[in-house]
């Protein structure tokens, strides 16, 4: 006989099953809820949520259109997007338009962050491996860490002037921490079965790192990546506070000075539109290239 | 002709406080082709730590671990370990899996794909070699992992409860298809349990330990999986008499020594 008979289909999998039975009358009868009974927290919150949001619209367009709060403190909300069109069309004070300010702010963002991933990665892998590099790295990361960005920007500035540099030296320490700590905690992370098996597969010491402790350590890296785009998205406005001519961080800190509210807030929600688009964006990366995921 | 052999072994583990854990006291065991050793006992027993000897995952305090007359010093791909949680890797497809060894070891592309493919058939998983391994069932995970450890074509299999994880009814399918493994590959077999009728039912060989120290209290030479290889029915060779009153024997003895060490922990 061969091996073929004992393998009878001990499950499908979760894709191939595809259409998965559902029980009858589930839809019919939907799980009632037992009075009496509660989870704290339960239920959704959706509604709410939109309620809450369309009741402060309506409340920042009452207050402002019936005088209760002076224009230049809080400005009605259709000056947003007036202040946004003449923004674009660089129809403000500074009279750089929008997307100018953008990419600046972008290319910032970008370069600090690159050369982190480039950097700390590797540090941090190397921390996680290794008791010699955990040993270096750790007491000088481990200190800055706490440090707000604003505490040290006038050494940064003393040391790297007010140019581009310094402002992009400013985000990438933003970047460094939060991505070291990531990929070390990654490596630390790392099943030791799997390790174990590798091992035992013939795998040298440097192939279970490379083959083995990396892979493994990605998810966590990738959330890693995550917190520090936000961390460096945040530090932009303290960096663009440092002689600037352009960048959105610049731009609102501009308007302020005109006390041109309108272009401050419509500044802050750009900021945050972008800020969350950036976070979009690496979940679906993240998605693509960890599938694995919260799966295993 | 290889041979296992493990000759007078103990581990201590130096504990807190200068206290001393005796994890294996004295263990020996033999191990010849086609010869399947279940290590059976509660958990505590030292079984665990005795095959990350034979793994080369641990050192011994003393006594030492031979196979083919060479002496066992760290991992090698002549002894293939299958875990209790399968340690696969899941950024690697199921083929890339079984082939991991391989491919560290330097094999050619065509070659570890040929015998990949030739592995997983061994298993029944020829149709899910490109499926990505989170999205196939825990018994067809444990099967990657035996395919994966015999890939690397080693003289013993390690199994560290391989099936602990699984459900009562995948678990019995797996069982078969590791004595249907076990009777074709002829290779050595060494097995982790704490189900008596499991350790019954697979072994040559039944090695029951009892804790602190860890040691082997009783072997019991059986010939359950052979039966089963001849007929095929697993129900029948489990309902045999003869398996009943062994299996009601060896849980008699673990229980009974259990009692006996949990008194001594009393007096102590």
């Amino acid at each position: 006989m061969t091996p073929a008979s004992v393998q009878t289909t001990d499950a499908v999998p979760a894709q191939a099953a595809g259409t998965t039975p559902v029980a009858p009358h589930a839809v019919e009868a939907p799980v009632r809820t037992v009075s009496g009974y509660h989870l704290p927290g339960e239920g959704p919150s959706t509604l709410i949520s939109v309620v809450t949001v369309i009741a402060l619209l309506v409340l920042w367009w009452v207050a402002t259109h019936y005088g209760w709060i002076r224009d230049i403190f809080l400005p009605r909300p259709e000056r947003i997007f007036t202040s946004f069109a003449e923004a674009w069309k660089g129809d403000i004070e500074g009279g750089k338009p929008l997307s100018e300010h953008f990419w600046w702010s972008l290319y910032r963002v970008f370069a600090a962050f690159v050369l982190a991933c480039v950097t700390a990665i590797p540090a941090g892998i190397a921390m996680g491996v290794s008791r010699i590099a955990r040993g270096i790295f750790d007491p000088p990361i481990e200190f800055y860490r706490p440090l707000p960005p604003l505490a040290y920007l006038p050494l940064i500035v003393i040391w790297f002037g007010i140019e581009e540099t310094a402002k992009i030296v400013l985000i990438y320490l933003a970047c460094f921490a939060p991505l070291a700590m990531a990929a070390r905690a990654g490596v630390r992370g790392v099943m030791i079965e799997q390790i174990n098996a590798a091992y035992s597969m013939g795998a040298s010491r440097w192939q279970v790192i490379w083959h083995v402790v990396i892979p493994a350590a990605m998810p966590e890296i990738f959330t890693g990546m995550r917190i520090a785009i936000g961390f460096g998205w945040t530090t932009l406005v303290a960096a663009e506070m440092v002689a600037a001519t352009a960048g959105l961080g610049q731009m609102v800190l501009n308007a302020s000075n005109f006390l041109r509210t309108d272009v401050v807030i419509m500044g802050i929600v750009v900021i945050g539109v972008v800020a969350y688009l950036f976070d979009l964006l690496m979940r679906y990366i993240e998605r693509l290239v960890v599938p694995w995921k919260g799966k295993m | 002709m290889s041979k296992l052999e493990v000759r007078d072994l103990s581990v201590h583990y130096a504990g807190r406080a200068g206290s001393n854990t005796h994890a294996l006291s004295h263990i020996d065991l033999a191990l010849d082709p086609g010869d399947f050793v279940v290590a059976l006992g509660a958990s505590g027993c030292g079984k665990t730590t005795l095959l990350s000897c034979i793994a080369g995952f641990m050192q011994p305090s003393a006594g030492e671990i031979v196979l083919d007359g060479r002496p066992v010093i760290g991992p090698g791909a002549e002894r293939g370990v299958v875990f209790q949680k399968h340690a696969l890797m899941p950024w690697l497809n199921v083929t890339e899996n079984v082939e991991f060894g391989l491919r560290m070891r330097g094999v050619s592309r065509s070659e570890r794909r040929r015998i990949a493919q030739d592995k997983l058939r061994l298993v029944g998983l020829e149709k899910f070699a490109q499926s990505p391994i989170y999205q196939i069932s825990g018994g067809m995970q444990q099967r990657v992992g035996l395919a994966r450890a015999l890939a690397s074509d080693p003289e013993v299999m390690l199994m560290d409860e391989p099936l602990g994880a699984l459900d009562a009814l995948t678990r019995e399918q797996i069982q078969e298809l590791i004595l249907v493994l076990w009777w074709e590959t002829r290779k050595m077999f060494f097995f982790i349990t704490h189900s008596v009728e499991e350790a019954l039912f697979l072994a040559t060989e039944v090695v029951v330990m009892t804790p602190s120290p860890g040691r082997i209290a009783h072997r019991y030479k059986v010939d359950f999986g052979q039966r089963f290889i001849e007929c095929r029915n697993a129900r029948k060779v489990k309902s045999d008499l003869q398996f009943i009153a062994l299996r009601e024997e060896i849980l008699e003895l673990i229980h009974s020594s259990r009692a006996a060490s949990e008194l001594e922990a009393n007096a102590a």
